[in-house]
C-alpha cells in the first residue's frame, strides 16, 4: 500500500537526532514536527526568522506577529530566539541547518530538484527553497513517486526549471526510500506491502535494486 | 524634525517626496510586520509606475495589493507572489513585470545594499533560472553566482516602538524584512504602534539604529491573519 502523508512524516522523523536544528518545507514536511521520538529534542527554524517554532497557539494565544513560513500563526517554544531574514537566510546558506525536509515535483538522477515553476501554470516564486537546497547538507525530499496519470517523477533528467542542481542524495516517496549516488537511484526501502517491481516500473530514471530491499520501519510515537 | 528628532505628524508628510517611477522597498513577510498605512497612504497619493521590492505582494485587499487596484505598480521584486487573482491577471496582460529573487539572496541583496556592498557571491540559484545572465565564479571548487544589491528611493517599515531618535526595536517575526529595509532607502520612514520615551529603549537591544530611519510616524494597525491556525 503506498504510504499516507501521516506515514510518510513518520518516517521522515527517523531521521531526526537529538539536539538537531531542523527546516521542515511546506506541505508532507510540516507533518514531520507531529512524530519527533519521546525523550528528543529538535529545534524547528522558520526561514521568515525563528529559530525553536512550537505548537501552534490555542486561540487564546493567537498572535498576529508570530507566524511561520508557511503563513501560519505559531507559538515560540522556550530557549527560541527570533531574527531578521538576512540573520535567517545567513542561518541557511551557511551550512547550520542539521537537516532539511522539503517537497519536489521531480527529482533525477543527478541530484537535481523542481520544485517551484510549472511553465504556463504555477509561477508563484521560489521562496527560500533555493537557499534551502543549495545550504544544506543533508536533505530529505519527499514527494509522490508517480503522478496521479501514473507518470514517474524520478527521472533521468529534470523536465521542470530546477530549484537545485545536484544536491539532492535522499528522496522519500509513498513507495520508497531511495538515495542517489553516482548518477542513480538506489532503492533502499519500500513502503509495507509495495512489491520492488512496482517501484522499478514507477521509476524512470536508473534505479539500481540491491538483492535485498528491506520494508520501512516506523518511528514509535 | 529637527537634529535627531525624525517624528513627522502625518502619513502625508511621511512619504513627501515620493515621486512617480521611484523604488519602494517594503519590509513584510507575507501580511505579517507589513507597514499598512504607508503603503495606504501611497494609494490615496496616487502615486503610479512604482518598483516595489517585498519578499511578497500582499493579498486581495490588503497589504502592497492594494497598489495593484489602481495599477501603481509596474515592477516587482519578490520571492513569491500569487497569493492574489489581481496579480496573476496584470501579470498575464504584461500590464505588470516580475523579477522572482530567491528569499535568501532578497535579503542579502537589501543588506548589502544598505550596508555599502555592491554585489555578493551565493550558491543560490546556481544551474537554475535564476542565474541567467549572472558572472559565475567559482570558490573552493564550488560555483556561486554574483548577485547585485538593492536600494531604494524610499524604504517603507513596519516597526513595534520607537524612540524620537528613530531606534526601532520589532515585535516577534513581524520583524523579517524589515531591519534590512531600514538600511536600503534612501529615505527610510517607519510606522510604529508606540513612540516610547527617549532612554526608554535600551541601547543594547536595539534592532535598528536610527542612523538609518529618517522619519517615523505612530499608528494603528489592523494585522491581519493569513492563516488562523490553533491547535485544540
Amino acid at each position: 500500500m503506498a504510504l499516507s502523508r501521516e506515514q510518510m512524516a513518520q518516517r521522515v522523523a527517523r531521521e531526526m537526532q537529538d539536539g538537531y536544528y531542523v527546516n521542515l518545507g511546506i506541505g508532507i514536511p510540516t507533518l514531520v514536527a507531529n512524530y519527533i521520538p519521546e525523550g528528543m529534542e529538535v529545534m524547528l527554524q522558520s526561514e521568515n526568522g525563528l529559530l525553536g517554532m512550537g505548537a501552534f497557539p490555542t486561540e487564546a494565544e493567537v498572535d498576529a506577529d508570530m507566524i511561520n513560513a508557511g503563513k501560519q500563526t505559531v507559538t515560540a517554544r522556550i530557549g527560541a530566539s527570533i531574527f531578521s531574514s538576512a540573520e535567517s537566510f545567513a542561518m541557511i546558506r551557511g551550512g547550520h541547518i542539521d537537516l532539511t525536509v522539503l517537497g519536489a515535483f521531480e527529482v533525477d538522477v543527478q541530484g537535481n530538484i523542481a520544485s517551484w515553476m510549472i511553465p504556463g501554470k504555477l509561477v508563484k516564486g521560489m521562496g527560500g527553497a533555493m537557499d534551502l537546497v543549495a545550504g544544506a547538507e543533508n536533505i530529505i525530499v519527499t514527494m509522490t513517486h508517480a503522478s496521479k496519470d501514473g507518470e514517474s517523477k524520478l527521472l533521468p533528467r529534470c523536465s521542470l526549471p530546477l530549484t537545485g542542481a545536484g544536491c539532492i542524495k535522499r528522496v522519500l516517496t509513498d513507495l520508497a526510500y531511495l538515495e542517489i549516488q553516482d548518477g542513480a537511484f538506489i532503492l533502499k526501502e519500500r513502503a509495507p506491502g509495495v512489491s520492488v517491481e512496482e517501484i522499478v516500473a514507477k521509476t524512470a530514471g536508473k534505479l539500481i535494486v540491491p538483492d535485498h530491499v528491506p520494508e520501512m520501519q516506523f518511528a514509535a510515537q | 524634525m529637527a537634529g535627531f528628532d525624525k517624528r513627522v505628524s502625518s502619513y502625508e508628510e511621511a512619504l513627501d517626496g515620493l515621486k512617480d517611477g521611484m523604488t519602494v522597498i517594503a519590509g513584510g513577510f507575507g501580511l505579517c510586520g507589513i507597514p499598512e498605512n504607508l503603503i495606504a497612504e501611497i494609494k490615496r497619493k496616487g502615486i503610479r509606475d512604482l518598483t516595489v521590492v517585498s519578499n511578497n505582494c500582499g493579498v486581495d485587499g490588503f497589504g502592497l495589493g492594494v497598489l495593484l487596484e489602481d495599477r501603481q505598480i509596474r515592477k516587482v521584486i519578490a520571492s513569491y507572489v500569487g497569493e492574489n487573482a489581481l496579480f496573476e491577471q496584470q501579470l498575464l496582460s504584461g500590464e505588470i513585470e516580475v523579477q522572482l529573487t530567491p528569499q535568501g539572496t532578497l535579503a542579502e541583496k537589501m543588506r548589502a545594499g544598505g550596508a555599502g556592498i555592491p554585489a555578493f557571491f551565493t550558491a543560490t540559484g546556481v544551474g537554475t533560472p535564476v542565474a541567467e545572465g549572472k558572472e559565475v565564479r567559482e570558490f573552493h571548487g564550488r560555483q556561486y553566482l554574483m548577485e547585485e544589491s538593492i536600494t531604494g528611493d524610499f524604504a517603507i517599515v513596519k516597526g513595534w516602538k520607537a524612540d524620537h531618535f528613530g531606534n526601532v526595536v520589532y515585535r516577534h517575526t513581524a520583524q523579517n524584512f524589515n531591519p534590512l529595509a531600514a538600511t536600503a532607502g534612501k529615505i527610510t520612514v517607519v510606522e510604529v504602534e508606540e513612540i516610547v520615551e527617549p532612554g526608554e529603549l535600551d541601547p543594547t537591544q536595539i534592532h535598528t539604529p536610527g542612523i538609518y530611519v529618517d522619519r517615523i510616524i505612530c499608528g494603528t494597525f489592523e494585522k491581519r491573519i493569513e492563516q488562523r491556525t490553533v491547535r485544540k
